[in-house]
């Protein structure tokens, strides 16, 4: 390890949380596009929301913004939750409908 | 008062047609009394009228009329005008009629259309009643073609015959072409004046008003009326139809075509006479005059009982034409009124023989001999001594001897004749005239001879004969009666002193001064100086012709074959009717029939062909755009469809329907919208 790399990583700055959030972003996508599960899908969109928020704060942090990034933050998790709320009941009603939650079987709208 | 009695007199025979025709055969007798009942009724208040109006000593008439019709502007007026003329005629039809009604109770007993032919007897008095009292042309007209319609039914009356439905047809058609002309005249002066009141049309013209303003319209106006004249009254070259309608029941032919409806031709001239210039009186005085002359000649060739009567018939009323034509109007009326007499008479004696002579045939079981040719009879004088009587005086008075009825107007028409001669030097109508007068003579003395004198030509038939009923011979009577002097004139030598005279009274001529023909008065000078050669003349020419009969017939002194043989081309002509039926079946039939085969071939390959070329065309040209709109536009269209097809074949290729897919897509198509904008 280059000594300059772990004094970069000893020594963190805005730079840090945004690599961290894209590779939680990252994650996010894989999950959603990859995986068949459902809930596993809401769960990617659930690290998405989280990585634009990681966003949020740390431009909070470091810029001039003082506590409006926090204020979105709050924002969007609350929004987050509502949107978990609604997307379970969608999960819920697909469920009935066609006893199953694997995404590739869901797919009446093939043209 | 006076106003209803023509309408009630004009409505009773109607009333008993309409009668007849849905109820006839339900009543008893199958209705005769009721028709003949009725149209006595209409002869009583006739002669009521007639007598109140003469003895009245006034030309007023009887006039009432009111608006029928609205155009525009104008006004239809229509009415009814009874004047001397028209109550006398009113007497003669109704009376002619009432007699024949009563005759027919006789001689049509057993027919098949007993009530039917009674039912079309009303409606021919009706009509023919219609057109004596009316004061307007269009009633007029109107009436004109309602007697030509029942002249028509009745001549057809035997229809199950060949030759009575042809010559029904033949009688209408011939009618037509003369009632056309009428038809023109009526619409010249009914453009000129707005209207078709009499009274009104002389008037205007009295008032210098001519149609288009130029007094040759006004002649041709009075031509063309006279036209009507020349179908109705049969004169040359419309009097063929005549000699057929005798197919019709003998009655009938007594009351229409001798005594009334075709006497009708005459009133009319008679009505309009005010109107007419000289010109059209010559064209008038000339038609009647080749008229008589031609059917008097064809009369003394002709063997059918009533052939002959009807070729008289004709030859009688060109008589009376020619009479109004020349000016002698009260003559040329008052020969109407006799000639309706004693024409009738003759008709119904003839009927009489015939009746007589058909049962006797019947019991003979001889259904092949012709009942009415006369070289069948002979000798019948003291089997039928009634008929025989009244015939001889029928004949007397129809060859104009004295103290008769006929001598009293033919005299005063031959006198009328040669005063216009001495007048203007048309020379010419008094000879054929004098010359017609003796070939009445001949010809009905011969009928009279062939018929009642000499020997039987066959025996077996004649002894058959039997006198006939008294319904029969008693109009025979009454007309024999009328045909002697007295009713006219109590002066058997002039009827100028007698009522008629007085009654009827040559109207004023109303055109203008130099087109006018000699007035009244003029006229009637003329007369006065000339009667007494007229009337030696005209004795002279009867008592010639009827020796002649005589001396051909009776004695046998003269042959009339060989006289016939030397006649050579006058006889076959005349004994050929003139050729008159051969020539129009070749020129008119023929030319017809000609025309519409050229007209057929015309339709069928011009026409057709011009029909079937354009339906050809239009066959090429549908299939062309067929074509075009098969493979250009439907081709169009489904490549905008097959287009839109395939694209979407494509397109469905990326609607997986699975959500991650899309997600995938939108990822990916923000990556390349990022690369290529930031």
């Amino acid at each position: 390890m280059e000594p300059s790399f772990l004094q970069w990583l000893a020594d963190p700055g805005l730079s840090h949380f945004l690599i961290l959030s894209a590779i939680l972003f990252s994650l996010g996508i894989m999950a959603v596009l990859s995986k068949r599960n459902v809930i596993m899908v809401l769960m990617g969109v659930e690290l998405i929301l989280n990585s634009a928020n990681i966003n949020f704060i740390a431009f909070s942090r470091f810029t001039d913004l003082s506590l409006d990034g926090h204020m979105i933050g709050l924002f969007v998790i609350i929004v987050a939750a509502a949107e978990a709320a609604v997307a379970l009941a969608i999960v819920l009603n697909a469920y009935k409908r066609f006893k199953t939650i694997n995404l590739d079987d869901i797919s009446m709208l093939k043209g | 008062m006076f106003t209803t009695i023509p309408i009630i007199i004009l409505l009773l025979p109607l009333l008993g047609f309409v009668l007849m025709i849905f109820f006839g055969k339900k009543l008893p007798r199958q209705g005769d009394w009721l028709s003949s009942g009725l149209i006595s009724i209409s002869l009583l208040l006739s002669i009521y009228l007639l007598i109140n109006k003469v003895s009245s000593h006034s030309e007023e008439m009887i006039s009432h009329s009111f608006t029928w019709v609205l155009i525009g502007s104008g006004s239809i007026e229509i009415g009814i005008a009874i004047d001397n003329l028209a109550a006398v005629m009113l007497v003669v039809v109704t009376l002619v009629s009432t007699l024949v009604h009563f005759f027919s109770m006789g001689y049509m007993k057993d027919d098949v259309r007993y009530s039917r032919y009674y039912a079309y007897l009303g409606l021919f008095s009706f009509s023919m009643l219609g057109i004596v009292i009316t004061n307007n042309l269009l009633l007029m007209y109107a009436a004109w073609e309602l007697v030509g319609i029942s002249s028509y039914l009745l001549i057809g009356h035997w229809y199950e015959k060949k030759s009575a439905s042809n010559a029904a047809n033949k009688a209408f058609i011939v009618n037509r072409i003369g009632d056309f002309g009428m038809f023109i005249g009526i619409m010249i002066l009914f453009f000129s004046y707005s209207t078709f009141t009499f009274e009104a049309i002389f008037s205007s013209i009295n008032s210098g008003q001519l149609p288009f303003g130029s007094e040759q319209w006004l002649t041709a106006a009075g031509i063309l009326i006279f036209c009507g004249a020349v179908g109705k009254s049969a004169q040359f070259p419309l009097h063929v139809w005549l000699p057929d309608a005798m197919e019709g029941p003998t009655p009938v032919s007594a009351l229409i075509h001798a005594a009334t409806m075709v006497a009708a031709g005459v009133y009319l001239v008679a009505r309009v006479f005010p109107m007419l210039t000289s010109d059209a009186l010559l064209v008038i005085a000339y038609i009647g005059a080749i008229t008589s002359l031609i059917a008097a000649t064809i009369a003394i060739t002709q063997f059918d009982i009533k052939k002959v009567l009807a070729y008289s018939t004709i030859s009688q009323l060109g008589y009376m034409i020619m009479a109004l034509g020349v000016g002698a109007f009260t003559a040329g009326f008052m020969h109407l009124v006799t000639h309706a007499a004693f024409k009738a008479g003759l008709f119904l004696g003839a009927g009489s023989v015939i009746y007589a002579m058909h049962e006797s045939l019947h019991k003979a079981k001889d259904h092949h001999t012709d009942a009415q040719d006369v070289r069948n009879m002979g000798g019948l004088k003291s089997k039928m001594p009634i008929t025989y009587i009244t015939f001889l005086v029928f004949t007397l008075a129809i060859s104009g001897i004295p103290f008769t009825s006929g001598f009293l107007s033919k005299d005063e028409i031959l006198a009328g004749t040669l005063a216009f001669s001495t007048m203007n030097g048309h020379w010419i109508l008094p000879v054929i005239g004098f010359a017609v007068a003796a070939m009445t003579a001949l010809y009905m003395f011969r009928l009279l001879i062939l018929t009642f004198h000499g020997k039987p030509a066959d025996e077996s038939i004649i002894s058959g004969i039997k006198e006939s009923p008294k319904v029969m011979t008693v109009p025979l009577m009454v007309l024999a009666a009328l045909s002697l002097f007295v009713f006219y004139s109590f002066n058997p030598l002039g009827a100028a002193s007698g009522w008629f005279y007085a009654a009827i009274e040559q109207p004023m001529s109303v055109v203008p001064e130099l087109i006018q023909p000699a007035s009244a008065h003029v006229f009637h000078e003329a007369v006065e100086n000339i009667h007494g050669m007229a009337m030696i003349i005209s004795i002279l020419m009867a008592g010639a012709g009827v020796l002649l009969a005589f001396a051909m017939y009776q004695w046998k002194k003269v042959n009339a074959d060989k006289l016939a043989e030397h006649a050579g081309v006058l006889y076959k002509g005349a004994f050929n009717k003139w050729y008159f039926d051969e020539f129009y079946s070749k020129a008119f039939v023929g030319g017809t029939i000609i025309l519409t085969k050229i007209l057929r071939w015309f339709d069928e390959n011009i026409i057709d062909g011009i029909v079937n070329g354009s339906a050809h065309i239009t066959k090429i040209i549908s299939s062309i755009s067929g074509w075009i709109d098969n493979n250009v536009v439907d081709g169009l269209v489904n490549a905008t469809a097959n287009t839109a097809d395939r694209a979407g074949g494509l397109l469905s290729k990326i609607q997986t329907g699975k959500v991650q897919v899309y997600l995938v897509y939108v990822v990916f198509s923000f990556l390349v919208l990022f690369i290529l904008f930031l």
